[in-house]
């Protein structure tokens, strides 16, 4: 079966494209040929051997979904492939407001719906936390630098500034707030959250669900090891049955359908569990719950193209990953291929 | 021997991060043709700029917003907005297709009438309803709607002196869960001015207290911020019929829906983040099930959409003054339309096509406008392909508050055609000359001397 | 009349491909672009090049002369070439 898969871009921040591609390319049942969709002439998963059979380069979002969809239906033309699968959380509205048009081509998709989307929204999770008995740290929305007084009188010092679709700075006094403040807002818009810091160890989990409330995999661990910029280097999964049930309530209240990342900090001294984020999409370590026993992409795959698939519970507990990176040694004719022609075959490429 | 097709010689670097150029065909599809009358004609014959309006595109903007409500709800009335676009001819298409007035001024009201607009399909919003206005929309039953107290007590007092009944509803703000909160237009819910409001009109005798008003803000991209606002209307409408008894004839869900243009500082593309008007239509009309009214008493659900109805059936068309480059090296285009006639442009990042075929190579570009004025500028970035001096582009979704908000600076204000329904065009706003801005004026007689 | 110098070691790729040895950058060039730069580094003169230009595509002389400038601004720009 032919799949397109996006965010491709395996660098120190990676996207989850690449991932995504080993857990297909591991399943013995669908035998995967994948189309990799490049936003950029460099990333990595379009020069890796044995990951993408052939990589296109696609326009980015904010150049508007006519843009996306001509590109999209012009590889579609040539590569006829079956399921598209976008790994990025900044493309989601953008195809899942394509959805219908892409399935008048042949393409089929697995997307969180609006509805998810809104309701764990940065601004919104608070909201949904409260109603739906999970706790959450406190969080207000400011839309001016002149709310920022609220802080003293409604947080203690540290807080997390968050921007309402990425990045986050912890801040120690207003002063800080202030300038993580302007750089949010230059960058992503108003509002901008602040949010209560709680302090303890990051838990995170992966999970599919079916959008009817089902949870078809989960897996839960524990970042062992974290970068400068906040990302896991190397993590081990967990036994946890309180936090995987915690993300299946989350699940079904949500109704979620697609892959999410759920974000946790165990407080230090409480010992309870902060839902912090919910990320729409499959995260760049989801390979770990494919080594572990769940094959995610796999079964996210299988949802796509309409197969029934049972709840997966079992995993292998103390499984680890370390990311690793490694120098791709190439000719700058592959790179030519790309950059002038905006597609590249490796099928010549060796494992 | 034939000569090859001319390109003009391009070189883009690679940057890796940024646009890669099959990122960059959002404009390689030329705007030739507005509703099948060419550009390069329209300009031929009503000069340039030029803006133009499509009759077709406003009356399925009509039909379909008002089918999308009717189907969820059986009693819709909708109100055209002036002040997004009042123009004569625009005007008439939506009193033509079914639209009462909704006017925030006695300007506009006056303007309603002309049209031939009876008082009583007229909405009267806004802070600033002077004195005679209030007598005269009192006079023809047109349905005002109080902003603040000291308008009340005006129209008591009027309405008294003149032994009629005004015909009222008020204005309420509330918390939708939007930031920053609207809360200076109206009498706010949470605090318990509303309902303090209702009850003072629901006991005077010179008043009828006939519908509620909110609107909750502008370019709302949430449609639960709506689903709120309806509920909680439906609340004070609940309580005044189980207090006093009152039914009322409507409830005024406003407008501010958004168009597909794209905000400054807005990270994603509004055609990618904004919910569709079902969903807004669903939010707006799911809480007015839980109203305390039988049947026959269910109220008529007022819309005063404005730029969701416009935006995209209007057109700036604009020609290439001049490329340059700036010192960086980046591309700089020089129109003639400016910020002046495209007040939108503070605000949006609006869509720009060529009018003509182009080159298929781009390059990212700054539009500035004509204004010797360093404000001047309709795009920061924009991808375009290389265009030359006297090339056409036309500007997109621009029906909605520029031909009411431009202003006459430095340059005459240009043409404003319709192209109709039939393909013919229609100029519907003359240009302003010389002649008509000087005849205002006046030169004191002692400053008639100097230089000449 | 000018004339222009290319470092030697700069070649057009059929494709419009350019890779700068020196400075590892790497550029697309149209198709009237590369032929531009090729004879720019044969060290044709901009009489010479507007002469061809003019001669075999569809296109005014002051049009050309006007993009003609443009492009060398740019080349100058990316330090591809140097006015002699």
């Amino acid at each position: 079966m032919k799949i397109a898969v996006t965010g491709i871009n395996n660098v120190d921040s990676p996207g989850p494209g690449v991932p995504v591609i080993r857990g297909l390319k591991d399943s013995e049942s669908i035998n995967a040929e994948i189309i990799g969709l490049s936003y950029d002439t460099l990333e990595p998963g379009g020069y890796m051997p044995g990951i993408t059979d052939k990589v296109y380069l696609i326009p980015y979002p904010s150049g508007g979904i006519e843009n996306t969809f001509e590109r999209i239906s012009f590889i579609h033309s040539k590569e006829k492939f079956n399921v598209l699968i976008p790994t990025l959380d900044s493309e989601l509205y953008g195809f899942l407001k394509l959805t219908d048009r892409l399935s008048s081509l042949g393409i089929k998709t697995f997307l969180p719906t609006f509805d998810n989307l809104n309701l764990r929204a940065k601004d919104k999770l608070f909201d949904f936390c409260t109603a739906n008995n999970i706790k959450v740290p406190k969080n207000i929305l400011v839309s001016g630098t002149n709310d920022l007084h609220r802080i003293s009188s409604e947080f203690e010092y540290p807080v997390v500034v968050k921007g309402i679709f990425y990045d986050a700075y912890i801040a120690n006094n207003l002063e800080e707030v202030q300038s993580a403040f302007k750089k949010l807002a230059s960058r992503w818009g108003l509002p901008i959250i602040i949010q209560e810091f709680i302090k303890g160890d990051e838990y995170n989990v992966v999970a599919l669900g079916d959008g009817s409330g089902e949870t078809i995999a989960a897996v839960p661990m524990k970042k062992t090891y974290i970068t400068d910029k906040g990302k896991a280097w190397a993590g081990i999964t967990i036994d946890d049955e309180y936090l995987l049930n915690l993300v299946r309530h989350a699940v079904e209240r949500l109704k979620w359908k697609s892959g999410a990342e759920f974000e946790f900090i165990k407080d230090g001294e409480t010992n309870q569990y902060y839902l912090v984020e919910i990320n729409p999409r499959l995260p760049a370590w989801v390979y770990l719950a494919v080594g572990a026993g769940q094959n995610i992409p796999e079964a996210l795959l299988k949802l796509a193209i309409g197969e029934k698939i049972k709840p997966m519970t079992e995993y292998k507990t103390g499984t680890i990953f370390i990311r690793y990176s490694w120098d791709l040694i190439t000719d700058i004719k592959t790179f030519e291929s790309l950059a002038v022609k905006g597609e590249k075959d490796n099928k010549s490429l060796k494992n | 021997m034939t000569k090859r097709r001319y390109e003009r010689p391009v070189i883009t670097k690679h940057h890796s991060g940024f646009m890669n150029k099959f990122g960059n065909s959002p404009v390689s599809v030329p705007k030739t043709e507005i509703d099948g009358v060419a550009v390069k004609k329209l300009t031929e014959e009503y000069g340039s700029p030029l803006f133009v309006i499509s009759e077709k595109q406003i009356r399925q903007n009509y039909k379909n917003l008002f089918r999308i409500f009717r189907s969820r709800y059986p009693k819709i009335q909708m109100t055209w907005s002036y002040k997004t676009n009042y123009l004569n001819a625009v005007c008439s298409v939506f009193h033509n297709e079914g639209a009462w007035a909704e006017v925030v001024s006695a300007f506009e009201y006056d303007r309603a009438r002309k049209l031939g607009i009876r008082g009583e399909n007229i909405i009267f919003n806004g802070p600033d309803k002077d004195e005679n206005a209030l007598i005269r929309a009192i006079e023809e039953k047109a349905k005002i709607h109080i902003d603040h107290f000291d308008e009340l007590y005006q129209i008591i007092e009027l309405a008294e002196k003149m032994g009629k009944q005004a015909q009222v509803a008020i204005r309420v703000n509330m918390d939708v869960g939007i930031y920053p909160k609207w809360d200076r237009f109206g009498f706010n819910y949470e605090n318990g001015e509303a309902t303090e409001a209702l009850r003072r009109i629901a006991i005077n005798k010179n008043l009828k207290l006939i519908g509620l008003h909110t609107h909750i803000g502008t370019y709302m991209m949430s449609t639960e911020a709506y689903r709120t606002g309806a509920s909680k209307l439906v609340h004070l409408a609940n309580l005044l019929k189980s207090q006093f008894g009152l039914v009322l004839d409507y409830i005024d869900m406003g407008g501010g829906l958004p168009s597909y243009n794209t905000l400054k500082g807005q990270y994603l593309q509004a055609e990618e983040l904004l919910p569709t008007l079902e969903q807004y239509a669903d939010a707006i009309t799911a809480p007015f099930f839980e109203l305390n009214y039988s049947s026959d008493e269910m109220p008529t659900l007022f819309l005063e959409n404005g730029r969701v109805l416009i935006d995209d059936a209007g057109f700036l068309i604009t020609q290439v003054l001049a490329n340059k480059r700036l010192s960086d090296g980046k591309r700089a285009i020089i129109i003639d339309g400016g910020v002046n006639i495209l007040f939108t442009s503070f605000w949006y990042k609006h869509k720009i096509s060529p009018a003509q075929q182009t080159s298929v190579h781009t390059e990212n570009a700054a539009i500035y406008g004509p204004l010797c004025m360093n404000i001047d500028c309709i795009r920061e970035d924009i991808v375009l392909p290389t265009l030359k001096k006297g090339d056409q582009l036309v500007v997109h979704h621009v029906g909605a508050y520029n031909v009411t908000q431009w202003m006459q600076f430095i340059t005459l204000r240009p043409n404003v055609v319709m192209v109709m329904e039939d393909g013919s065009v229609e100029l519907i706003r003359k240009s302003e000359d010389l002649d008509y801005i000087m005849s205002l004026e006046s030169i004191p007689a002692k400053l008639q001397t100097g230089v000449k | 009349m000018a004339k222009f110098s290319v470092p030697s070691n700069l070649a057009v790729s059929e494709s419009g491909f350019l890779f700068v040895p020196s400075s590892g950058e790497t550029f697309t060039l149209n198709e009237i672009g590369s032929e531009i730069f090729m004879m720019l580094k044969k060290g044709s003169e901009d009489k010479e090049i507007f002469e061809t230009v003019v001669d075999s595509y569809d296109i005014d002389l002051y049009t050309f002369e006007k993009d003609f400038s443009d492009f060398i601004t740019q080349l100058k720009n990316h330090k591809l070439i140097k006015e002699l």
